[in-house]
């Protein structure tokens, strides 16, 4: 990747985190933590990883995402939302009645939604589903998943691990969004499942662990992937909450972000401020 | 197009007639596949598996995948029957069956088996007698107990044809033939096998239909006339049929291998105050009690669900009329 393409994620990636903010805006709160810090990842698989369409969102051979974390549904929304799959005015009826995008995404609701996701511990379940039909199938597609790392704590994910592994679903990818927060604290306090990259490894998955805020190493991971033929991937993303809003970056309380005028207008201004510092590099 | 039998002829196993229903299915769907957590050779799985390996997937003992699993197949156009035992199907699997298939709208199979207390010798860890009552409030879920091997065959055609979540209980033994091989079923259509005028004995599944049928011969003996129905799906209900037999007969009882809380007895019980035809009724099935070891004859008469039982509610309930 040259760097204009870099540069050009990186502006991508910002503007997904405006587009988080105009949810939040609408609704008066918000998942931000939780968004803003797997931004980075979510703009890489749309903008450069996948192979998907957004005129033709039911592509028959397209690559699927997955929001095992449904609660970060606003970064799968701003990222559908930028990539062209709808009208960026949807953004403004986040969390009304009936609108198309609730809290957790609903794949009858909206184009780009894959399966609907919110109860945790499904979702990597879902994947190994998908991964492996879509494999019967004699199909090209990979599956992404991104998962929480509180997520974790979850034991049906551990079945899933097993099963990825047994059945040898190298289409399927896991990118857990490794931010070492959950709601009641830091995820090495509440329930640790460190290190994370072991367990999975364990179980037979080709694992590795990157810095989940830095797209050129965001993207060279993926650029590489399979990491290993015949076994299921894991990529440990060690991230930020609330990445790109430095007042509460890594904070416990920004899990759920209900902002007053002034805190909205500081974060609007630090990503206008980070994009023109991007666009000066 | 005959509905019933009415011939005195022994049924095969309903999870043999289940298995060989999905195996024909498959034939003509090549998106079937069969999902199964372990216990598949209590139902012939083997002979699936036999025919199809590439199309049979054991996950293990792992029933929280086997829903979710299943759900993420269907989320790319497979057609997943999903099989275990009932008390796993529905207690260990209920937040995903709710959330990964009902609530996603997907396209699964959901098979239980050994309902009720039919799991018999394995104690009360293994009987269902809350499944239907932790399904059926699932929205867009359909609820099949086939009574006999015909109306299973229908049941698992019908099933993989049309979209949508399905719960098919099926028990393990068979007692007797009571439909017509080509019999024709409707989803949400209840059969009358039996006519009657001073009661009505609404059954579900094999083992209390044809208890149902035998406390209609005892009930026959002493000069009353019941009427036996096989409601077939739990839902959607057959609320036309359950009006049409309390108008007519003035007394129902239920019948269910399950609990007498949250299954049919309920189901028939909504029905009746709702349409203003409330008629005396007894519930007749598992106690506020759980599931305890022994032969199914036995547990019959520890829970009260023998024909024996089913007249003497049968004559309470006539009694009972104004």
């Amino acid at each position: 990747m040259n760097k204009e393409e870099l540069k050009q994620l990186k502006v991508t990636a910002l503007h997904c985190r405006q587009n988080v903010l105009r949810m939040i805006k609408a609704n008066g709160s918000g998942h931000l933590g939780p968004a803003f810090s797997c931004l980075d990842i979510v703009t890489a698989l749309y903008f450069h990883v996948m192979d998907v369409d957004p005129k033709n969102p039911d592509k028959e051979d397209r690559d699927r995402f997955l929001l095992s974390a449904g609660h970060k549904g606003m970064a799968q929304y701003a990222a559908l939302a930028e990539k062209g799959y709808f009208e960026k005015e949807i953004l403004d009826t986040f969390g009304q009645f009936k609108c198309r995008i609730p809290g957790h995404p609903d794949m009858h609701k909206l184009p780009g939604i894959e399966v609907n996701t919110g109860s945790l511990g499904h979702g990597l379940n879902l994947a190994c589903g998908m991964a492996l039909a879509l494999r019967q199938d004699k199909k090209k597609s990979r599956v992404f998943a991104l998962m929480g790392d509180g997520e974790l704590a979850e034991g049906s994910n551990w079945e899933a691990a097993a099963i990825a592994a047994q059945y040898k679903l190298d289409n399927l990818c896991v990118i857990v969004d490794a931010n070492g927060l959950q709601i009641s604290g830091h995820t090495k306090d509440v329930m640790s499942y460190e290190p994370i990259t072991d367990h999975f490894a364990g179980f037979g998955w080709a694992v590795t662990e990157i810095d989940g805020n830095n797209m050129e190493e965001v993207v060279a991971t993926f650029d590489k992937l399979p990491l290993e033929s015949g076994k299921p991937n894991l990529i440990v993303a060690h991230d930020i909450k609330a990445k790109g809003f430095s007042e509460l970056e890594d904070q416990v309380g920004c899990h759920y972000w209900a902002p007053d005028q002034e805190a909205m207008a500081r974060a609007e201004k630090e990503l206008e401020d980070a994009i023109k510092e991007v666009l000066a590099q | 197009m005959k509905l019933i039998l009415n011939e005195n002829m022994d049924d095969i196993e309903l999870t043999k007639a289940y298995n060989e229903a999905l195996i024909a299915v498959a034939k003509e769907n090549p998106n079937v596949v069969d999902v199964e957590a372990d216990v598949a050779n209590c139902i012939f799985g083997p002979n699936f598996q036999k025919e199809f390996p590439e199309r049979y997937i054991d996950l293990g003992i792992c029933e929280q995948s086997l829903s979710s699993v299943s759900a993420g197949m269907s989320a790319v156009g497979m057609v997943p029957f999903c099989h275990t035992f009932a008390v796993f199907a529905s207690r260990r699997m209920c937040d995903q069956n709710y959330i990964s298939c009902a609530y996603a709208k997907n396209n699964v199979k959901i098979v239980a088996s050994a309902p009720g207390i039919s799991s018999g010798e394995n104690g009360g860890t293994h009987h269902a007698n809350e499944d239907i009552a932790l399904v059926r409030p699932i929205t867009d879920i359909t609820i099949m107990e086939p009574a006999d091997s015909a109306a299973m065959r229908w049941a698992v055609k019908n099933a993989a044809e049309n979209f949508g979540v399905y719960y098919i209980r099926a028990e393990r033994y068979g007692q007797k033939r009571i439909y017509a091989d080509d019999a024709e079923f409707k989803i949400g259509q209840a059969n009358v096998i039996r006519e009657g005028n001073d009661v009505t004995l609404i059954a579900e599944g094999n083992l209390m239909l044809d208890a149902s049928l035998k406390a209609a011969d005892l009930l026959a003996a002493e000069g009353i006339s019941a009427r036996v129905v096989d409601i077939f799906t739990i839902k959607p209900i057959d609320v036309d049929t359950i009006v049409k037999c309390a108008n007519e007969t003035g007394a129902i009882v239920t019948v269910e291998n399950h609990s007498i809380t949250g299954g049919l007895g309920s189901a028939v019980a909504e029905v009746l105050v709702d349409q203003f035809c409330a008629v005396p009724m007894k519930r007749i099935g598992v106690p506020n009690r759980f599931g305890e070891v022994g032969q199914i004859p036995d547990l019959q008469k520890v829970m009260h669900m023998t024909p024996e039982d089913i007249a003497a509610a049968a004559k309470t309930v006539i009694g009972g009329k104004k």
